[in-house]
């Protein structure tokens, strides 16, 4: 009788798994194949051994990428977790207006990232943007910046575009771990004469400390991902100086026809990306058993 | 309240203010010049109000090249492939994840999470050759597929968990009258779990409303764009020159349904959110 309920467990589970071998697992056996051809939506299937991987040994504008990517992720995500954690320090009270600004910070999670960044294009353009203008306005630069024309420039410009836009995402999981601690903790070390800085030093760090973790590393994985924002905004530019791995990627596989390379690339770029995916989700299991 | 925690209470509520003017200020000032006349949206230096009120911005989206409304159907469409196929998987696999007793489930669940670990973006390549081959490419429901891997994995858990957390007498006394487990799932699980399933739901429609690179791939076809790839083509605009107003008002547009749906509904979002995210 067990068994029976479990085949018929099994038969509503197939579904799902039927779906994820079909349209993730086959597909990535497919790119480790292509990954050893010549394959080209121009046509061209020949087996070239590790002939791709040496390619991409050499390739220089692909280590560019993803050092690029990396620069990118080790800049962005200090940023975002300590903006997210002061903006959480400052909303996780009751009142109506931290809750409102909760709400409001947390707003552009829920707007697309390629609509994002075409929003900031035109907040960064030179000609008609309003950052500039705002700048100027508040006596900041005296100069309109031209943004995209230097490739430092052009990566600040996408990092205040991504912080406006996922900050909220780090700030509101902060704001439930700060929530979960009790009051009485923070009223017995008040009564200790213990300063606010102490307080946050000594019992909110500490206690939301696993949170934080997690949260960093899902935002880093995030940041090894980005394509949308420079696709857009600083279209590799200068001199292909802002090419992320995944814009990389796309740039071989779907502008210059060569899928076997860029399936190469992909295996690359996928392992560094896996080993950071595994830990968080070592990280994250161990906290639910817990 | 002792004078300094009068002061710092005060200063707190003025870095709200100011963090909520920060916040705001790109999206209104988007929203404002959407509404200028289009010489007033492409003026430089730029002004912050428009001097006089036009919507002319947005009947040039509505009517670029295929049309607004082609471009809006083809959004909608995906999305709600995506969360009909995000259902028809996830309700049954989280059902199954829940309630039976199936051999190596905790791996089998690791299988269903594994888009998690294995980002979409590396494997567009191979899917792209097989829906080419399937005369996937280019349809709605080929999207739709893609958007659906992206959303798997946090249907299913949300499911699962869901379901786990509803009382199994109340299941048992339904079997025990006589009913089929899918009955039980129908008539008990699924009554029971209506805020997982609206969850779900907004979730699956706005990931597959924002999704960009895999529209951007697979629809090559200019009247098999989604709005996002809309946006691409109305910023190249005409002989270089970037129509901004139009632009802008594109932008607005393709923000508009996720705003209403998180004002709307923001208790299903968040919560959902902090399920999600983190596990």
């Amino acid at each position: 009788m067990a068994s029976l309920r479990g085949k018929v467990g099994l038969l509503y589970l197939a579904p799902a798994l039927l779906f994820v071998g079909v349209f993730v697992l086959y597909p990535l056996v497919q790119l480790v194949i292509m990954s050893s051809t010549s394959a080209s939506l121009l046509g061209g299937d020949e087996f070239m051994g590790w002939k791709n991987y040496t390619k991409a040994w050499d390739d220089d504008t692909f280590w560019q990428a993803l050092w690029f990517t990396c620069k990118y992720t080790l800049y962005i995500t200090p940023i975002l977790m300590v903006l997210g954690f002061a903006l959480a320090l400052l909303t996780s009270g009751a009142t109506r207006l931290a809750r409102l600004t909760r709400g409001v910070v947390f707003l552009p999670v829920v707007i697309g990232l390629g609509t994002s960044s075409f929003l900031w294009i035109g907040l960064f353009d030179e000609q008609v943007g309003l950052v500039n203008k705002l700048l100027q306005d508040t006596g900041i630069i005296s100069q309109p910046v031209v943004w995209f024309v230097d490739a430092n420039l052009g990566l600040w410009a996408v990092i205040i575009s991504i912080v406006w836009k996922v900050v909220g995402f780090g700030m509101l999981l902060f704001v439930a771990s700060i929530q979960s601690i009790g009051v009485d903790l923070y009223e017995a070390s008040m009564l200790d004469g213990a300063s606010a800085w102490q307080r946050v030093r000594k019992i909110t760090l500490p206690l939301t400390y696993r949170t934080i973790l997690l949260t960093t590393l899902v935002s880093a994985i995030g940041s090894m991902l980005a394509f949308e924002q420079f696709y857009i905004m600083t279209a590799g530019g200068p001199e292909s100086e802002t090419f992320t791995s995944v814009y990389w990627i796309y740039q071989n596989s779907f502008i210059y026809f060569k899928q076997g390379y860029g399936a190469a690339l992909s295996l690359i770029w996928l392992a560094v990306v896996f080993a950071g995916s595994v830990v968080h989700l070592v990280l994250a299991r161990r906290e639910t058993d817990a | 309240m002792s004078a300094a925690a009068r002061r710092r209470a005060l200063l707190g509520a003025a870095i709200c203010v100011a963090v909520i003017a920060v916040m705001l200020f790109p999206i209104v000032v988007t929203f404002l010049s959407s509404v200028k006349t289009p010489a007033e949206a492409s003026a430089s230096p730029p002004r912050y109000f428009p001097s006089e009120l036009s919507f002319e911005n947005y009947l040039k989206v509505f009517h670029y090249q295929a049309g607004l409304l082609t471009y809006l159907w083809n959004s909608l469409a995906v999305a709600f492939l995506t969360i009909g196929l995000c259902l028809v998987l996830a309700v049954p696999a989280g059902y199954a994840l829940a309630r039976f007793q199936i051999p190596a489930k905790e791996t089998l669940f690791l299988v269903l999470l594994s888009p998690l670990m294995i980002p979409y973006q590396a494997i567009l390549t191979p899917l792209y050759l097989m829906f080419a081959s399937l005369g996937l490419a280019n349809s709605h429901i080929g999207l739709a597929i893609v958007h659906t891997i992206l959303q798997l994995p946090f249907s299913v858990y949300l499911m699962r968990n869901s379901f786990e957390a509803v009382p199994r007498e109340l299941e048992e006394a339904a079997l025990c009258d006589g009913c089929s487990s899918l009955q039980a799932l129908w008539r008990i699980l699924l009554p029971a779990s209506r805020p997982a399933i609206v969850t779900l739901v907004l979730f699956a429609f706005i990931a597959s409303w924002n999704e960009f690179l895999a529209a951007l791939i697979f629809m090559s076809d200019e009247t098999r764009f989604t709005v996002p790839i809309m946006l691409v083509g109305v910023r190249q605009g005409h002989f270089g020159a970037v129509d901004w107003g139009a632009l802008q008002a594109g932008v607005v547009i393709s923000i508009l349904p996720c705003l209403l749906i998180y004002l709307l509904l923001q208790k299903y979002y968040v919560s959902g959110f902090m399920t999600g995210s983190i596990k």
